[in-house]
């Protein structure tokens, strides 16, 4: 089937099979930022957010998000206008092998959009669907206050 | 201290803006011109001949291009393990095995048009099994009654190392020194303890996978997710026949390996269809693959038997280890030694040791490298016993091990007795501040306040324990790392090495060597680290070898580099080099005042006078691994109602030289401890009376999460290491090591109950509760 998805602002017609993930079909068509860590839901490295919700894409058939806003790391800043959270997690030593950081910065973001000054508490919250292996979450969490800090003195 | 610019310093990880964009690529994101898909069948018998294999049906399936198996695709015997030629590993394994020897053994690989037609055609792949007795209890391997594994397969070692087949020993690691009956017999105590430890997985977050491409001229490209793509290429050339010169292994971001990407699965596979069918392949595993087709950390039966004075020192110490290799032997001899090697060490005064390892086969998955290798499972159950030690003495345990561990200037007689599976190499400890580790982390975690105090809150009890332990860096007279360096017009400089970054930062790191040695910011040094066609050999990222030994090897080729900048520059200024002094990215005549760029100087060359580019290679050998050594302290709330364990803080204190990256140092010591605490507590495999594991998903096999973790400290202290680059050390495996037995510690600091096997179960705990209560 084809449909029509708007990522990152841009509108696109792609075809798809009926049975297909948002997953699959957003690595089928250019988004490789969105991972593959276990298609079973858990790991949260394919996550995105769909209509500024966090959802993770191996569990979203794809049928079910045409015509919705869909937006992933690449949206948000790029290696030369990088987002806030995205100097953030690099300053702060968050990305080791990467693998996990696309999805955690989204994570991220959903929490800041809807609490810019989260508790420690609530940084923990919002990340437990975003397995890493690497960092043991620390500086991960650092990121996160970091950014929190930057961009509420910017607003 | 020396003062340096760029070592030493927290620079921002080279490659950490394009991971956090999303604009690096990972194996399975790299786009493949019409490929062809490969899937696997598993068998699900754990021990069985393959008496038929009917490919006919999946063979008339829609997109199925081909079905290789046992019967149509024959390989010699080899090891999947990465490691140097010849390998300690057996060769022990074919691409497709006639006889089966664990639930989930791959026994058919179908190629077809896409994922899902390759998919189902595997499901559709009919085979017939004779089954064989199975044999899953490690410690009965080697009973006679046990089924002979391979014993009748000429099964053989590649090194002169011990393997019976018959025995169902893949490995055998036995030393001794000094006289272990006088020794006993000296004792006042005897101590005589065994611990188990687990099946676990590395779950590096990005799965497996491989793709097989053809180049314009014909040759094969392996982009593969691998920690070793220079013995990647040499063992996809010989199992699949491929000569080597025509094949290109190239590494690009990996997400994650942990030990679990040094060994080579899907490249054989991609490479043999890729190449038969001269079709571009691609293979990627799923997380349930990953699970049971890749490899995990060998479980380890592990006794200690010490004979301790009342005046509390160690009149001998015998290790007996069995370690479970599972189906096939790859780490198992090397594996097997660093649980003595790694560990026995660490108490060096010990006049009298005995070790006893052998690793043996059963009808279960495959071990292989694991962070730690060896010395995590050793090391649970050295630092329980020595816990319980200390208690019988009275004497505090930190002030135990700070009365026994080696020190500077000391030696163990285990270094000479055990490298990787032969004879080790000799070495002085020249750089050791675990006493200094061990009083800040006591401070960090409020040892003094805390220990022995089962604070009370109902029915919960705070215990304090702790843990030290040592590794290595990179294993000596072995690893071999190059680099290689050309200097450019505008005085930056390339910089080639066949070190692996697999994660962890090693291209930064080794920029940061090249640029301090050099006196250039680090954005001067562009990187281009393992493709088996453009950068030097090296032999991977393992065994805590790439700051030391390839860090060694950039060090020496940015020397050389530098001494062909002075010479040059001297012709240009006509000055004495005693009166050059390098400053950033110049050189200054101290007579004159005079200062020539870089760019001028490498332009100098390149274009004016003596023509040639500013460029040299350099390789490194350690003839010693120098051990960064790390104390680590769990605080922990038992409920004595339920068994249930929260590790409430847990700090680890490392020494690993000078940390040439804090930030990055930091960063390996929180992840491996993070892995050691979820290690302890929930992570394992869980097998059916069949053999086959049943909870291969992560919503079974618990992973530990932000919701999950404690308060976290972590802290660096600096050391020199004379014989590192810039003064450095390793840190990347040491700190999951601690966290089993600190925690294990902590549980009987709290309720007075040992707890022998991982994991750290509530019901294991509250048995021990109760059998202590009731007894």
């Amino acid at each position: 089937m084809k449909g029509s998805f708007l990522v990152n602002g841009r509108t696109n017609e792609w075809a798809f099979e009926p049975d297909a993930t948002l997953l699959d079909v957003l690595r089928a068509n250019g988004h490789p930022e969105v991972h593959r860590g276990c298609d079973e839901g858990v790991c949260g490295s394919c996550a995105v957010l769909l209509e500024g919700k966090l959802v993770n894409s191996c569990q979203v058939f794809a049928a079910s998000a045409m015509e919705k806003d869909i937006l992933t790391v690449a949206g948000i800043g790029t290696i030369h206008e990088p987002h806030p959270l995205q100097t953030a997690f690099v300053e702060s030593g968050a990305v080791q092998c990467g693998f996990c950081t696309p999805a955690a910065i989204l994570a991220s973001l959903a929490l800041l959009r809807r609490n810019p000054n989260p508790s420690d508490e609530e940084i923990h919250s919002a990340l437990d669907g975003n397995y890493c292996r690497c960092t043991g979450y620390v500086k991960i969490i650092e990121a996160v206050r970091l950014a929190s800090r930057r961009m509420s003195s910017h607003d | 201290m020396t003062d340096f610019s760029v070592v030493g310093k927290p620079v921002l990880k080279v490659d950490s803006l394009s991971l956090a964009c999303g604009a690096a690529r990972y194996t399975a994101d790299y786009e493949v011109r019409d490929p062809l898909y490969l899937a696997f069948a598993y068998s699900p018998v754990a021990h069985g001949d393959i008496v038929s294999l009917d490919d006919s049906e999946a063979r008339a399936m829609e997109g199925v291009v081909d079905v290789f198996h046992a019967f149509n695709t024959e390989t010699e015997l080899f090891t999947t393990a990465g490691q140097g030629y010849p390998e300690p590993s057996p060769y022990d394994t074919r691409l497709f095995n006639k006889r089966v020897r664990y639930a989930g053994e791959i026994v058919a690989a179908v190629l077809a048009g896409t994922r899902s037609e390759a998919r189902a055609a595997a499901a559709a792949v009919k085979v017939e099994y004779a089954p064989l007795p199975t044999l899953f209890d490690p410690e009965k391997a080697m009973d006679k009654e046990s089924p002979s594994l391979h014993g009748e397969d000429g099964a053989y070692a590649p090194l002169p190392v011990p393997f019976r087949a018959e025995e169902n020993v893949a490995g055998e690691v036995l030393f001794s020194f000094g006289d272990m009956e006088k020794g006993f017999a000296d004792a006042d105590f005897i101590v005589d303890e065994t611990y188990r430890t687990h099946y676990t997985a590395h779950c590096a977050l990005e799965p497996h996978a491989a793709s097989a491409f053809f180049d314009e001229k014909g040759r094969l490209v392996i982009v593969a997710t691998t920690q070793v793509p220079f013995h990647a290429r040499r063992t996809v050339s010989r199992v699949i026949g491929i000569p080597a010169h025509m094949i290109r292994v190239i590494k690009p971001r990996i997400g994650g390996g942990f030990g679990s990407k040094q060994e080579i699965i899907l490249e054989l596979y991609a490479a043999l269809a890729a190449w038969k069918h001269k079709r571009n392949v691609k293979a990627e595993m799923s997380r349930s693959e990953v699970f049971t087709a890749a490899r995990t950390r060998h479980p380890m039966r592990v006794r200690i038997k010490t004979g301790v004075k009342n005046d509390g020192s160690i009149t001998a110490l015998d290790m007996g280890d069995v370690m479970n290799t599972g189906a096939y032997g790859a780490h198992a001899l090397t594996v097997l030694s660093n649980a003595g090697s790694k560990v026995l060490p660490m108490f060096n005064k010990i006049e009298n040791m005995n070790f006893v390892g052998r690793a043996v086969y059963t009808n279960l998955p495959i071990g292989g490298a694991y962070r730690g290798y060896g010395a995590t499972q050793g090391y649970f159950a050295f630092n329980q016993q020595m816990d319980g030690i200390a208690r019988r003495l009275g004497i505090d345990f930190l002030d135990f091990v700070k009365r026994h561990h080696i020190r500077e200037g000391e030696t163990s007689e285990v270094f000479k007795a055990i490298g990787e599976g032969t004879e080790g190499v000799s070495q002085i400890i020249r750089s050791c501040k675990l006493g200094e580790c061990i009083d800040k982390g006591a401070e960090a975690i409020g040892w003094n306040r805390l220990r022995g105090k089962k604070v009370t809150n109902g029915p919960v009890v705070k215990g304090i324990g702790a843990a030290v332990s040592m590794q290595g860096s990179g294993i000596p007279q072995v690893d071999m790392a190059s680099a290689s360096m050309k200097m450019n017009d505008d005085g930056s400089f390339h910089l080639y090495v066949g070190a692996t970054d697999i994660g962890t930062g090693s291209d930064t790191i080794l920029s940061q060597i090249a640029a301090e040695t050099l006196n250039v910011p680090l954005e001067m040094i562009l990187i281009l680290s393992s493709d088996t066609d453009l950068t030097p050999f090296d032999t991977g990222a393992y065994a805590s070898s790439t700051t030391y030994v390839s860090g060694q090897a950039v060090l020496r080729c940015a020397e050389k580099v530098r001494s062909q900048i002075l010479s040059v520059a001297e012709k240009m200024t006509g000055a004495t080099p005693e009166n050059l002094v390098f400053k950033e990215s110049r050189v200054l005549n101290t007579a004159t005042g005079e200062e020539t760029s870089f760019s001028d100087i490498a332009c100098f060359a390149m274009y004016s006078h003596d023509q040639f580019q500013i460029q040299a290679s350099a390789s490194f050998t350690g003839s010693e691994s120098p051990p960064p050594f790390m104390a680590q302290f769990a605080e922990v709330d038992v409920d004595t109602e339920t068994g249930k364990v929260r590790v409430v803080k847990f700090v680890s204190v490392g020494d690993c030289g000078r940390p040439l990256n804090p930030k990055l140092v930091e960063g390996q010591i929180e992840g491996a401890t993070m892995n050691g605490i979820s290690y302890a507590l929930t992570e394992q495999y869980i097998f059916n009376s069949k053999g086959k594991m049943t909870n291969n998903s992560f919503w079974d096999y618990k992973l530990f999460g932000t919701l999950d973790m404690p308060e976290m400290k972590t802290i660096v202290v600096d050391s020199d290491e004379p014989t590192g680059p810039y003064g450095a050390k390793s840190i990347s495996e040491i700190g999951i090591n601690g966290p089993a037995p600190a925690i294990a510690n902590a549980i009987y600091d709290a309720v007075g109950a040992r707890i022998y096997d991982l994991p750290l179960t509530p019901e294991k705990v509250l048995k021990a509760i109760r059998a202590r209560t009731e007894g």
